[in-house]
């Protein structure tokens, strides 16, 4: 069974109205589970549009979803969702633990089996000393951290991302990037992952969604045949240079177009 | 520890300038017979001991008998009576602000309801409170109740206003991603209200219950006033306001004593707040407050 199947997707806002913008259209996409998959376009592609789509925030004008072989909402309510954003978007007045132990909460899981869970979700972070901790009390970095151990904390089976690394500074930005690929092979889950750095794209993915915009549709799928797994030197072998340069020429052919 | 001595600091400094601004200006209006300094042009108050008498004659009065041969000093009467009306004035805070958080958690809930309702709600705090209390006190006398109910019920409609307003504020204060997020844990309404909304808007919820408090104070003060119950703050000021010839300085002590119960009250929401709502969390600068057409004692004498 495919974890995401994308079948002619749009998406128009305002539709019939003076104001209607056509965000996506005729999106076509599969992907297979375990795939870590980058959505990469300049703004206004409907990259982030496509991702809240997928995640049931929103839902598409035209053609059809399915997520585990399930149409979004129902998905959603199975809970198969892990979601992180730009912003962290923390709760200020909880604890570390008690913020990656929220979703554990409203799905009424008893308070001693979602600690437990919430921990060994910090250690896989690397932030088992913060559990007590308030997130104004932690970095820009760290708060991602927590908000990925959040995304986790109920086993999704699909990571949906939207820049979460957009704020954070490089050093930072690379050193998550490889504990998300820790992460991502050791839970297996699949990944959708919006980004509009082509670095990260080709460092992190399986394949790369390239999109064009106005209307966003997608105008080519690049596989990153790039050996696994990815390491600090996987960045400075000829390969990653080659498949940076590829996916700039695409995107330099979107732009154009 | 520090912080809170510079509290004290700051507000000893600030009371002795007051009361160096109060007696500077008196002693500079008799030493030149009412006028500016140097020139002809009167000044706005009267410095004679009838309009502002001396700093200390108001506090001594406080602890003077308050009748000739009375056994209470006037300091006992006015708590007492700052007592009796804070009762009511508690009664209708805790009573108002019930019902503004309920009627911000109906808005946050109900876009029909916010549409429907949020023009009265705004119109109500239009009406003079100085009209609405003679019939509150009229209604609830022909009903029999007890004498501080119509109080309690004035205080109330002055107290909820605010905490309608900001609870609203607050509830819609978190950010979208947040709601989203909970959207995806595919939580319940009464989860996203209960777990995110609620705690969300406590840091604009006590900034509103501090207005809330004291004007709930000046709610149960004015609402006295029509209703001539001897035990209350209103109707002490109401008499010494009538004695004003005679004894002025009793009733600028009876507004010392109703500004106290004022702070008092603000007071004692602060504490609560501080268990309440974590430093990191607290609003900067008070969001800003539609605090509606709160009457100033001011008005009442006029």
């Amino acid at each position: 069974m495919t974890a995401l199947d994308l079948r002619g997707v749009g998406m128009i806002f305002n539709e019939g109205a003076a104001n209607e913008v056509t965000a996506l259209e005729n999106i076509d996409v599969v992907i297979e589970p375990g795939e870590f998959v980058s959505l990469i376009g300049p703004s206004g592609c409907g990259k982030s549009t496509l991702l809240r789509l997928v995640g049931d925030l929103l839902q598409p004008t035209s053609g059809e979803i399915t997520v585990n072989g399930k149409p979004p909402a129902r998905a959603r309510l199975d809970r198969d969702y892990g979601m992180v954003f730009q912003s962290a978007t923390l709760l200020d007045w909880r604890t570390v633990l008690d913020n990656v132990a929220l979703p554990l909460e409203i799905m009424d899981i008893p308070r001693h089996q979602r600690e437990e869970t919430a921990r060994e979700m910090l250690e896989l972070v690397q932030l088992g000393g913060f559990a007590d901790h308030h997130p104004y009390e932690l970095s820009g970095g760290m708060q991602q951290r927590v908000a990925i151990a959040r995304a986790l904390s109920f086993r999704p089976s699909l990571l949906l991302m939207d820049e979460p690394f957009g704020a954070l500074d490089e050093m930072t930005r690379e050193r998550m990037q490889m504990e998300l690929l820790a992460i991502w092979r050791e839970t297996q889950t699949t990944v959708v992952f919006v980004t509009h750095s082509i670095p990260e794209a080709v460092f992190l993915s399986t394949r790369v969604v390239v999109m064009s915009p106005r209307p966003g549709r997608v105008s080519e799928l690049i596989e990153t045949d790039l050996a696994q797994p990815r390491v600090f030197e996987t960045r400075e072998e000829p390969g990653f240079y080659e498949m940076l340069t590829r996916l700039r020429e695409s995107l330099r052919k979107v732009d154009e177009s | 520890m520090k912080a809170s001595l510079r509290t004290t600091v700051s507000f000893v400094v600030t009371v002795a300038a007051l009361v160096l601004l109060w007696e500077g200006y008196k002693a500079i209006g008799q030493a030149t017979g009412g006028v500016w300094p140097g020139t002809s042009m009167n000044l706005p108050v009267r410095t004679n001991e009838r309009s502002m008498p001396h700093v200390w004659d108001i506090v001594g009065s406080l602890f003077a008998p308050a009748r000739r041969g009375g056994e209470d000093i006037l300091l006992v009467i006015l708590v007492r009576a700052a007592l009796w009306t804070w009762r009511s004035a508690l009664i209708g805070f805790v009573v108002g602000s019930f019902v503004g958080f309920g009627l911000g958690v109906l808005f946050v809930r109900s876009l029909l309801a916010e549409r429907g309702l949020m023009p009265y709600v705004v119109a109500s705090q239009a009406v003079p409170v100085l009209a609405i209390a003679p019939i509150v006190v009229v209604w609830s006398g022909r009903l029999a109740f007890p004498n501080w109910v119509p109080i309690a019920v004035i205080s109330a409609y002055l107290a909820f206003y605010p905490v309608a307003i900001n609870t609203l504020r607050g509830l819609r204060s978190p950010e979208a991603t947040s709601m989203e997020l909970m959207r995806s844990y595919a939580a319940s309404p009464g989860q996203v209200l209960w777990k995110l909304q609620i705690p969300a808007s406590l840091p604009y919820l006590f900034p509103a219950l501090k207005i809330s408090a004291s004007a709930s104070v000046i709610g149960a003060i004015v609402g006295e006033l029509p209703a001539g119950f001897p035990q209350g703050l209103g109707r002490a000021i109401l008499s010494f306001a009538s004695s004003f010839s005679s004894a002025p300085e009793k009733l600028f002590a009876s507004v010392l004593v109703s500004a106290m119960l004022g702070l008092f009250f603000v007071g004692l929401i602060s504490l609560i707040e501080r268990w309440t709502v974590p430093a990191a969390m607290r609003l900067r600068e008070d969001p800003a407050i539609e605090t509606g057409a709160i009457p100033r004692p001011a008005a009442v004498t006029a």
